[in-house]
């Protein structure tokens, strides 16, 4: 292996060196300094005689005098089954103390696409035990589902509620032997430039709950080298997929800040001088975020999944924002985390009226989760809708102008609010549970107004008494 | 993807220089724009896309990674081409026109590596050649010399290739062929084979492009009935994601009348290209009960598939539409979505260190929106038959923008606009396509069609369906403000009118067996139901019987049910004459 003295230029974290010989792109490159630390890069650009590195660490310390070593590989992720329940840093190397990682393989983290003629369509329910989800957007095994967020919101409780909560319904079958999770089901959490005590919160609920056990844990922290947060969740997905089809394991990866990670990617194109695209962010961003989130999905002839939820916040809460207005062409659907609700209380205050998941119609009904399920969320959503339109006509005209249908509305939208998504962070509503709040609420309005639902579901559901209670009640 | 077959030609064969990405630049390579390169030890397929002095720049649709300076470029001397021949439909094709079953075959894996090649059509599979030219004809390109029954539905034609001379027969053979053996010889020499390629980027000739008379039936309710598209038209599907851009796609693709379907996933979602693969082939072509593969090739580029080949796939899929066409056939051709090829080419743009236009789209965006656009139309060929291509884009705006390049240069050339609202898709009224936005400039020349297919008062119904809706949307602005039971009966009865037209006849249930698919005999009796509801509704009002009533007829909300009745004649005929029968017994 040759060694270099012949850097040209040191410029944020990218390190321009002169070569004389072949250097492949996306190469793996190390660096030490004149201190005796060794830094490690990655080839963001390779011509003849000269190679740009992007520096993982950062570019502190490197001098004209550094030497630069050129591995002839790209970036490799050692898996191994033994990988589950242990804890390492943004690039991979184990930070809990645990024993040296012996991998089964070193794979590529670039990561292959799947060939769409090989990939089997995502259309068996998991259960997260949240009725927001459950209930109104389903997730299935082999989705990407990424949750909307903003600064403050609780994102991080609704992610460990859905990593702890998550089951597979068949996989409960069989573990009825008193094996207390599946074992099937892993966990793979990818943590991008979050601060040192949300990462502990994470820890803290992993090792209570022994969601540790089923979960590995990338961490890279807010202090971390930003450059480092483009290859954590790469990382992360290399490990998925490992597990997933090799290991037949289903796996939840979840991925946050995504954000964070799009800061890099600026920071790192900016430091190339590349031109912007819409707000500073680079043009590949889409493709970029593709590479990552295109890495879920079910495979013809194989057992296990790999099903994401990458988390990210909406700079000002701003849908339009290039983040998740990108994130949202590309994933399946999203969920929405609302300030509103969530200032009045409501846990987890999802808004399902803008969440959304794409597959969902195909992961639920008969023998999936129960035949009214579809009619239910339907009929849900629009009289939720409804009584949020009626909001703002209450707060001009006073409730009193308003016809009884009206009021019925505006009370079914307050009871789904502070019943079927009031849940807490800590209840586990199955989905017989959830259908139920949801035929609960529906029985508020009467039975012709439920034009959604199929009738013999009406006959067998609707809870007959419910809507006299409900006007006795409001007299 | 065409194999370059003509190896006498001695190519030159250059070096790599640097690599960037998808981008690649080589020294000392002898090439012509767009000629088809082979990069790197690995032989990964590329295009020129750049030629400057001794530097020639190199777009790769394979990914990169690991490649560097020194490794070889050998060139081809092709430019971008496809493949065409009998076995094209029924087929699910990358970008450059490799079958995905095929490389699925090849690699042994379900992840996709790099560096292998496949043909577009099976070069050994045999085809039954049936003649229809005997030896003394004289035939010129574009003529069809004979047939091979492709799959169940489609006949596929063997045609004199454009570019040939013509001449006169010579020798005619019949059986089972493969495509590279030649059926029919021509007096200049010439073998006509089952095979031919094309440039991608090149039209295929036609003699003349028609206006456009007859519409595409597209089973949709709103799109039929008020926003109709042309055979040979186009038309653009703008929304914000979630709006079902997608879904809306994908009806199209399932239940418009076209011969042929061409179904372009580009940049979009891998699982999004599974349901169509595993979808198509279960669900019955509406007019001949055969599988819907048998009409269909899906041309899937998923949005973490090398970015070059997003850029390609547009062509590839608009060259194979355009042979169809050539052998007379109403092709509909479905992108989805035009916004990320614009972005593909916004990359390798940014990359090449393009000088940006608008929102760092190139320059070119419009001129190349426009080039695509254009192969669309209604054609007299070649051979003087006639074909048409009709084409749907999906475009995704970000933030659902509509001011954004893409959407605005689309809409300056596409003559129906389907416009998706986020709002109406977040109340589940789907399709969400807002009819106070979209419009069709067919109308006027597509009614004659209609009002001689349909019904005679096809135009006028569709007017006052309009009217209503136009005067709901100036009424729900009052009703913001003061309520519903602030406005005189006559009013309220109109919204209640509108409110039938929009949950019973603009909603459409693309999920149900029955609703998916809504023929335009249907759609114009559902609407006039809803019309019969109307009139005798205010002429219950004019005799003095309270609004509150007259929305309480138990035969109304029956009208939410026409969508999913099978038998709607009937049903219909029943609705109509309960609803005159309990609002003439108000008064």
């Amino acid at each position: 292996m040759k060694e270099y003295q012949t850097i040209t230029e040191v410029s944020g974290p990218l390190v321009f060196a002169e070569v004389d010989e072949a250097v492949g792109y996306d190469e793996m490159v190390e660096i030490e300094t004149p201190a005796g630390e060794t830094l490690r890069g990655q080839v963001l650009e390779s011509s003849e005689g000269l190679v740009a590195i992007q520096v993982f660490e950062g570019t502190e310390g490197i001098d004209r005098n550094a030497s630069v070593r050129f591995l002839g590989e790209t970036m490799k992720m050692p898996v191994t089954e033994d990988l589950l329940g242990r804890v390492l840093d943004g690039s991979g190397n184990p930070i809990d103390g645990g024993p040296e990682i012996v991998p089964d393989e070193r794979q590529d983290i670039v990561g292959e696409a799947i060939n769409p003629y090989s990939r089997e369509y995502p259309e068996a329910f998991i259960q997260t035990g949240v009725s927001g989800i459950d209930g109104m957007n389903t997730l299935v095994r082999g989705q990407k589902l990424p949750i909307f967020s903003g600064s403050g919101l609780p994102h991080n409780d609704l992610a460990l509620q859905i990593a702890r909560q998550a089951s597979v319904p068949e996989e409960d079958e069989e573990s009825d032997d008193g094996d207390d999770d599946g074992s099937e089901f892993a966990v793979i959490f990818g943590a991008m430039g979050i601060t040192q005590e949300e990462a502990n919160e994470f820890m803290e609920d992993f090792e209570r709950t022994g969601a540790l056990e089923r979960s590995v844990v990338f961490m890279n922290l807010a202090d971390d080298p930003a450059v480092e947060r483009t290859v954590t969740p790469r990382l992360a997905l290399t490990t998925a997929e490992y597990l997933a089809f090799e290991k037949d394991y289903h796996v939840l990866v979840i991925l946050t800040d995504m954000t964070n990670y799009c800061e890099a990617l600026r920071e790192i194109g900016a430091a190339r001088e590349e031109v912007p695209g819409r707000r500073g962010y680079p043009g590949y961003m889409y493709t970029d975020l593709a590479q990552l989130y295109e890495r879920a999905g079910r495979i013809e002839g194989q057992e296990g999944s790999v099903t994401q939820i990458p988390i990210l916040t909406m700079p000002s809460d701003d849908i339009t924002h290039p983040i998740p207005d990108l994130t949202g062409y590309i994933t399946e659907g999203q969920i929405i985390v609302d300030r509103s609700l969530n200032s009045q209380g409501v846990e987890p205050p999802i808004d399902v009226l803008p969440s959304l998941s794409r597959l969902m119609d195909d992961g639920i009904g008969e023998g999936l989760t129960r035949g009214d399920h579809g009619d239910v969320s339907d009929q849900l959503y629009a009289a939720y809708a409804e009584g949020e339109d009626l909001r703002d006509l209450v707060n001009i005209v006073g409730r009193e102008a308003l016809s009884e249908r009206d009021n019925k509305y505006l009370d079914f939208a307050e009871r789904f609010e502070a019943e079927f998504i009031q849940q807490g962070f800590d209840t586990n509503r199955t989905i017989e549970e959830t259908l139920g709040v949801g035929w609960k609420l529906l029985s508020m309005l009467p039975k012709s107004e439920l034009n959604r639902v199929d009738e013999e579901f009406i006959d067998q559901y609707y809870i007959e008494d419910e809507s006299e209670t409900v006007e006795a009640s409001a007299d | 993807m065409s194999q370059a077959t003509d190896t006498e030609t001695v190519q030159e064969d250059g070096v790599i220089d640097s690599v960037s990405g998808p981008v690649v630049t080589a020294t000392d390579l002898d090439a012509r724009m767009n000629d088809v390169v082979y990069v790197g030890d690995e032989g990964l397929m590329g295009e020129v896309i750049e030629i400057e002095g001794n530097v020639t720049t190199i777009q790769v649709y394979e990914e990169t990674s690991g490649v560097g300076p020194g490794e070889p470029v050998e060139n081809t001397g092709d430019p971008l081409s496809v493949d065409l021949g009998p076995g094209m439909l029924d087929s699910i094709y990358d970008g450059v026109q490799r079958p995905l079953d095929a490389l699925e075959e090849k690699m042994g894996s379900a992840f996709l590596d790099r560096g292998v090649d496949a043909p577009g059509i099976d070069l050994e599979e045999t085809w039954e050649f049936e003649p229809k030219v005997d030896e003394g004809d004289i035939v010129e390109p574009g003529d069809v010399v004979g047939v091979v029954p492709e799959t169940v539905t489609i006949e596929h034609k063997v045609m004199v290739p454009p570019d040939s001379e013509g001449g006169e027969v010579v020798a005619v053979e019949s059986g089972e062929f493969t495509v590279e053996e030649t059926v029919v010889e021509l007096d200049t020499g010439e073998g006509i084979s089952m095979h031919q390629e094309w440039p991608v980027r090149t039209a295929r000739p036609a003699a003349e492009k028609r206006t456009p008379t007859e519409p595409l039936v597209t089973g949709q309710r709103i799109q039929d009935g008020l926003f109709p598209l042309a055979k040979g038209g186009t038309a653009a599907i703008p929304g914000p994601f979630g709006s079902g851009k997608t879904v809306t796609q994908q009806q199209l693709a399932k239940w418009s009348d076209a011969d042929i379907v061409v179904y372009i996933g580009c940049g979009e979602r891998g699982n999004e290209m599974t349901e169509v693969i595993e979808d198509f082939p279960e669900l019955p072509d509406p007019q001949t009960g055969n599988p819907l593969m048998a009409r269909t090739c899906l041309i899937a580029n998923t949005s973490n598939m090398p970015v070059a080949a997003r850029e390609s796939c547009i062509y590839t899929g608009i060259t194979i539409a355009e042979y169809y066409r050539d052998m007379g056939y109403d092709v509909a051709l479905m992108a989805d979505s035009t916004s990320r090829w614009a972005e593909a080419m916004r990359e390798i743009s940014s990359r090449l260190e393009e000088m940006p236009g608008e929102e760092g789209y190139p320059a070119y965006l419009a001129a190349r929106l426009a080039e695509f656009y254009e192969r669309a139309g209604r054609f007299e060929l070649q051979n003087g038959g006639e074909g048409s291509i009709s084409v749907v884009g999906a475009v995704s705006p970000p933030g659902g923008d509509f001011s954004e390049p893409v959407t605005q240069n689309t809409l300056r050339i596409v003559k129906t606009f389907w416009a998706l609202d986020a709002d109406l898709a977040e109340r589940r009224h789907f399709p969400a396509i807002n009819w106070d936005e979209s419009y069709s400039l067919y109308r006027g020349q597509l009614d004659p069609w209609f009002t001689d297919n349909v019904a005679g008062d096809w135009p006028d119904i569709r007017q006052w369906a309009v009217d209503t809706l136009d005067e709901e949307a100036e009424l729900q602005e009052i009703v913001q403000l003061v309520g519903k039971d602030a406005l005189p009966e006559d009013q309220q009865l109109t919204l209640e009118v509108a409110r039938y037209l929009r949950e019973a006849w603009l909603q459409q249930n693309a999920l149900h067996d029955v609703d998916t698919y809504c023929e335009p005999e249907k759609t114009y009796q559902m609407l006039g139901a809803i019309k019969t509801f109307n009139d005798e509704a205010f002429e219950a009002l004019d005799a003095g019987v309270p609004v509150d009533e007259i929305q309480g007829v138990d035969a109304a909300p029956r009208l939410n049910r026409m969508g999913t009745a099978e038998e709607y004649d009937e049903f219909i005929d029943e609705i109509e004459a309960d609803l005159a029968e309990q609002l003439r017994g108000l008064y």
